[in-house]
């Protein structure tokens, strides 16, 4: 539960909440960018970052995004977090 | 051949493992007298296990898995004070999915929730926030689970309940930190560790210097690391190269995501929202001082101890662990997993007895997944 996956930033949805879109291997999930945030948060969008338990929590670069993903799919751990994140919207929905 | 289509730099992997032999025999490391490394972090053993690389690295080296997975070190009374919560009229209990299933003294949340409570996995804390919003007549109450990579999204989570003035928001926090239980086994008398390999994504936001005593107070190196192969066997070497040139200091091998001064939001939140606990109880390893967190007075609405009069706010509870469990001495590195009687025969992942075989990161599921299950004979 400790590995963050790596997620682009594809638009901020609602700025007081410091909230954006990541795209998380193929997947849309609104997350905090508090963590990773200085100035604008228009200047995330198009940015990578690890994301963990739904936090920007660290800026990565691409090359690194895509090499800590495929490390991420070797560990089943990429799927894992998919996994978590569709259960997640299934407990908002009330299962 | 596992080790040309596993490593995506077969080669870089090749370099890196002879000259951590190399190393590895000028200082004399060798199968009956070892090198033990400690890797503290679960993701770690993980990586290690699934690459098999206790195997390819040097023989004289040996890795010891560390008490670096949350769901490991989580007792039994705290899954019993989660289910108490979960089973109160009203409550929607919310937990990250690896807590479901750790044996607490009569059952599981998983079991729990298949005898009716209302409790959810969620993907993140503020999922939970997100609930409790959408039902404002249920009390949502978050499981606050992990180490420091874990403990700013709940802190930030409830800065946010307080800034919205959710009333039917609060988190059971159970955080605890990753450099007191090292500090625990370095003065165990028994404990043998000539190393260790840092946690790379709590480092992200702690940053090193946490680790300062490790080198400056035990004179043990210590690399911190990241998650692929490449970088845990790097790391291997960089252990190895301080202890050949008698060197002990703190260096950061995952530099390209942790910062040396960790990450200044995620700290800050950290330490708005929380404060040290006197000691905190982690399975296997008994009472730990300073070891874990729990919320300011300032946010005390957010505190689910408060509000149920549950956890260390009742007053602490003994509850032994399941017999024959030897969850302990396979966290310190006294007994590989499959030396525990219990290994594959009353403990499997799909019947976990000891909480190192409930999650992927726990050396006896990770022994049990990547090769350790041959070791066992056939029950008769
Ligand atoms: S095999 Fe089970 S009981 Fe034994 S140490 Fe591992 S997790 Fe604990």
């Amino acid at each position: 539960m400790c590995l963050g996956i790596p997620g682009q930033i594809v638009a901020i949805t609602d700025e007081t909440r410091q909230m954006a879109m990541a795209e998380v291997s193929g997947v849309r999930r609104e997350v905090n960018v508090a963590c990773v945030a200085e100035g604008a948060l228009e200047g995330l969008v198009g940015q990578w970052a690890l994301i963990h338990v739904g936090f920007a929590m660290s800026l990565i670069d691409e090359d690194e995004a895509e090499k800590t993903l495929i490390a991420l799919r070797d560990l089943g751990e990429a799927q894992e977090a998919l996994e978590q994140m569709a259960a997640g919207d299934a407990a908002l929905a009330g299962e | 051949m596992k080790f040309a289509s596993e490593f995506r730099d077969p080669k870089a992997a090749k370099v890196l493992l002879a000259e951590i032999a190399k190393v590895a025999d000028q200082i004399g490391a060798m199968k009956d007298k070892p090198v033990h490394i400690m890797e503290v972090c679960g993701g770690h053993t993980h990586s290690i296990f699934r690459y098999g690389l206790d195997k390819l690295v040097h023989e004289g080296i040996e890795f010891i898995h560390g008490p670096g997975c949350p769901v490991c070190v989580l007792p039994r009374a705290r899954v019993d004070e989660c289910i108490e919560i979960a089973e109160r009229e009203g409550v929607i209990f919310t937990t990250f999915g690896d807590a479901m299933r750790v044996p607490g003294t009569k059952k599981s949340l998983l079991q729990a929730k298949a005898d009716g409570a209302d409790i959810r996995m969620v993907y993140s804390p503020l999922d939970a926030l997100e609930l409790a919003r959408r039902n404002p007549e249920r009390e949502v109450v978050f499981f606050g689970l992990g180490f420091e990579t874990t403990t700013p999204s709940t802190a930030l989570a409830i800065q946010q309940a307080a800034r919205e003035g959710l009333g039917n928001f609060s988190v059971f926090c159970n955080h605890i930190t990753v450099p007191e239980p090292i500090k625990a086994l370095l003065d165990d008398p028994h404990m043998c560790l000539d190393g260790f390999i840092g946690p790379g994504h709590v480092s992200m936001v702690i940053g090193i210097h946490p680790y300062d005593f490790i080198a400056q107070d035990y004179g043990k190196p210590i690399a911190v690391a990241g998650f692929e192969p490449l970088d845990l066997l790097q790391s291997v070497l960089m252990v190895l190269r301080q202890i050949a040139e008698g060197r002990a200091e703190v260096e950061n091998q995952y530099a390209r995501v942790v910062p040396e001064y960790g990450n200044p939001v995620s700290l800050a939140a950290i330490d708005d929202v929380y404060e040290t606990r006197p000691s905190f109880e982690w399975r296997g390893l008994g009472e730990i001082d300073k070891s874990g967190l729990r919320i300011r007075t300032q946010y005390e609405a957010y505190d689910a101890e408060e509000k149920f009069g549950i956890g260390y706010a009742a007053g602490r509870r003994e509850v032994e662990e399941a017999e024959g469990c030897a969850c302990g001495q396979v966290m310190t590195g006294r007994m590989k997993p499959v030396e525990c009687p219990q290994f594959g025969r009353g403990c499997t992942p799909e019947m976990p007895l000891g909480a190192l075989m409930v999650s992927s990161e726990g050396a006896c599921a990770a022994y049990w997944q990547y090769g350790g299950a041959r070791a066992v004979e056939p029950a008769e």
